[in-house]
């Protein structure tokens, strides 16, 4: 009897826990089955990282650096990707390129949310002076090209970027957008009621946005995230692209500089160029999907509309 | 069109002119090296050249910018020759001025842009539209748009190294690099000359078109959904008028006017896309030109370059920010 009691005690407190998981899975798998755009985006991106994952585990990715193949060799056997001009194999370029890039966008995307909910959540909760001076720099911010100033920023603070300074380069413009959307989303909020009764019984400004509106805005933090991190890899790539990035480091950006540099077109060194546009093809379009499934999830009012 | 709408919006160009400088102004001397013998020892160590009378170059240079002046000394006589449109000469090529450079390449890069981003503006606004309406052919939204919307995701430049690949490299319709073919002397009288501009302008620009369309699609077609709920279109249908009117006259009209801020909005970023673009094609405007002056670390071009681009982007917003009015009276009325 008291053998049996326990097993069913153990039953008990084990089940649901497993259940739990399985009904999330479940229930997160059926959402993505009314969204598919998150769907497609996050398999986009799962093969991406999966392609890094496993070459870093069978690949000897020491192999990126210049002068480690012989230079020049179309795809084989040994060399899936072939070699470039000056004797990387791009195979290991591609695998240990493909994170550093992420790394960068990633960073930068983070950054530049944090600063931009920072500065959204000051300007549209207390408005006055501090919301009209933030407004005016994020409007004339946003319509200026801002590859050009970060030219400008990168130039200046040359004498070669790691990777990491890279990011923080491309974050300086990074927070602008998602301020001034993060302005309007609590902007709106402001005034529902539960923040209202909030403000009533007493809670404080501080207390108000960590406890009312951040936690009501997280699935929209998170879209605004995804939209950053794009706009973050699409800046970095363009400046490693004209020469201003980490030299020394294997990225999707710098390796399209070396084949700008060495003019792969011309040499009809296709296997030089293809594997990173598929890999930015990729990166953009599961980004793309990403943060289409994800407004949808954080706009659910719009979600039958269009 | 009331006069504190026009001036606000001047206002506004004037900022963005005048933070373009300052930044160009305060970020070289944020870093405690002296710029000048700086670039100028990069210089010698890349190309090997300029050796001997760099001293002498150093000195001069310190004298001009007056680097032993106060700081705000400095930055007035920067801004001074900001308004005269004087950025210095070229390191690079020294006998040329920064500013007959950018003469140079900006007309190719205008030509460009403006042809592509208004090709592409009007094709994506027009699909975007029908693709909105009821009774538009099903084949559009099924076929033309999923391929569209993909390209739009990608960056215009990575479309471009296909284009050029494909077409110039393997088929060799279009010719693989530049503004016009080698050997040509420039002369805009002749028509075989506009020719062939054309035809090195057509792959750079379908690349900008292809990936801008599906946005410009996208946005429109939204804003048809929402036009087409507005109880206008209900009254219109009850009017009884024909359905090319309420499309057009009804719908198209009120939607296109957020197209327009919209496009006011983009430039910016069409241009940082464009840059590379030219790089792919070695078009001769300045984005190539960008790309050279950070190969051989001239500075001055590429401080002279941003400016000028940011300065005209501030002015054709500008300009935008103008037509806007006409086409929406309300947006005056409006105080914003």
């Amino acid at each position: 009897m008291a053998s049996t009691s326990t097993v069913e005690a153990v039953g008990l407190t084990k089940k649901p826990t497993e259940s739990f998981w399985q009904e999330r899975w479940q229930a997160f798998w059926r959402y993505c089955q009314r969204n598919p755009s998150l769907l497609v985006g996050l398999g986009m991106l799962f093969v991406l990282l999966l392609f890094c994952f496993i070459g870093t585990l069978v690949y000897d990715l020491s192999k990126a650096s210049p002068l480690s193949v012989p230079p020049g060799l179309p795809p084989s056997r040994e060399y899936p990707f072939g070699s470039d001009n000056q004797g990387r194999d791009l195979f290991a370029v591609m695998v240990a390129g493909t994170p550093l890039t992420l790394r960068i966008g990633l960073l930068a995307g983070l950054i530049g949310l944090a600063v931009g909910t920072i500065f959204g959540f000051f300007s549209a909760y207390y408005g006055g002076l501090v919301d009209i001076i933030l407004r005016g720099i994020v409007d004339i911010g946003l319509t200026v090209p801002g590859l050009l100033v970060l030219i400008i920023i990168a130039v200046a603070v040359k004498g070669n970027l790691s990777v990491d300074q890279m990011a923080l380069v491309v974050a300086c413009l990074a927070w602008l957008y998602p301020a001034r959307t993060i302005r309007a989303q609590v902007l709106t909020m402001r005034e529902r009621t539960y923040v209202q009764i909030a403000r009533l019984s007493g809670e404080g400004g501080l207390e108000i946005i960590f406890k009312e509106l951040l936690p009501n805005l997280l699935p929209y933090l998170l879209a605004s995230l995804v939209g950053a991190t794009a706009s973050a890899i699409l800046a970095s790539i363009g400046l490693e692209a004209l020469g201003l990035g980490p030299m020394e480091a294997p990225t999707i950006g710098m390796t399209l500089y070396w084949v700008i540099y060495y003019s792969a077109l011309l040499l009809g060194m296709w296997w030089w160029f293809l594997p990173p546009i598929v890999i930015i093809i990729i990166l953009f379009m599961g980004l793309f999907n990403i943060s289409v499934g994800l407004d949808e999830f954080a706009n659910p009012r719009i979600r039958r509309e269009v | 069109m009331r006069l504190d709408y026009i001036l606000k919006r001047f206002g506004i160009f004037l900022i963005i002119i005048w933070a373009a400088a300052t930044l160009n102004f305060f970020l070289p001397r944020l870093s405690t090296q002296n710029p000048i013998r700086q670039k100028l020892a990069e210089q010698a160590r890349l190309g090997g050249y300029l050796q001997s009378g760099m001293e002498e170059m150093v000195k001069v240079y310190e004298a001009k910018f007056g680097l032993d002046k106060p700081l705000w000394q400095q930055y007035i006589t920067y801004m001074g020759d900001v308004a005269h449109l004087d950025f210095n000469y070229s390191i690079a090529n020294y006998p040329r001025t920064v500013v007959s450079l950018i003469g140079d390449a900006l007309p190719w890069t205008l030509g460009l842009l403006v042809m592509s981003t208004l090709l592409a503006f009007f094709i994506g606004t027009f699909l975007g539209a029908i693709m909105a309406w009821p009774r538009a052919p099903k084949f559009i939204v099924t076929y033309i748009l999923p391929p569209l919307l993909t390209f739009s995701a990608v960056p215009y430049y990575v479309l471009g190294l296909v284009l050029l690949y494909i077409f110039a490299f393997q088929l060799k319709w279009f010719p693989i690099f530049g503004g016009y073919s080698g050997g040509v002397i420039p002369d805009w009288g002749k028509l075989s000359f506009w020719w062939d501009v054309a035809q090195h302008a057509f792959l750079p620009a379908v690349s900008i078109i292809l990936a801008a369309i599906g946005f410009w699609a996208m946005g429109m077609r939204a804003l048809m959904i929402t036009t087409q709920g507005e109880d206008f279109m209900l009254l219109a249908e009850a009017k009884g008028l024909k359905q090319r009117t309420m499309f057009l006259r009804y719908a198209v009209r009120n939607a296109l006017l957020p197209q327009v801020t919209s496009l006011a909005l983009q430039l910016g970023h069409i241009l940082s896309g464009a840059v590379l673009v030219e790089v792919v094609f070695s078009y001769p405007g300045i984005g190539t030109m960008l790309y050279q002056a950070i190969r051989a670390n001239d500075y001055f071009v590429i401080q002279g370059m941003v400016f000028c681009v940011i300065g005209s982007i501030g002015l054709a917003t500008f300009v935008l920010d103008l037509i806007y009015p006409v086409l929406d009276p309300r947006i005056t009325y409006r105080r914003a």
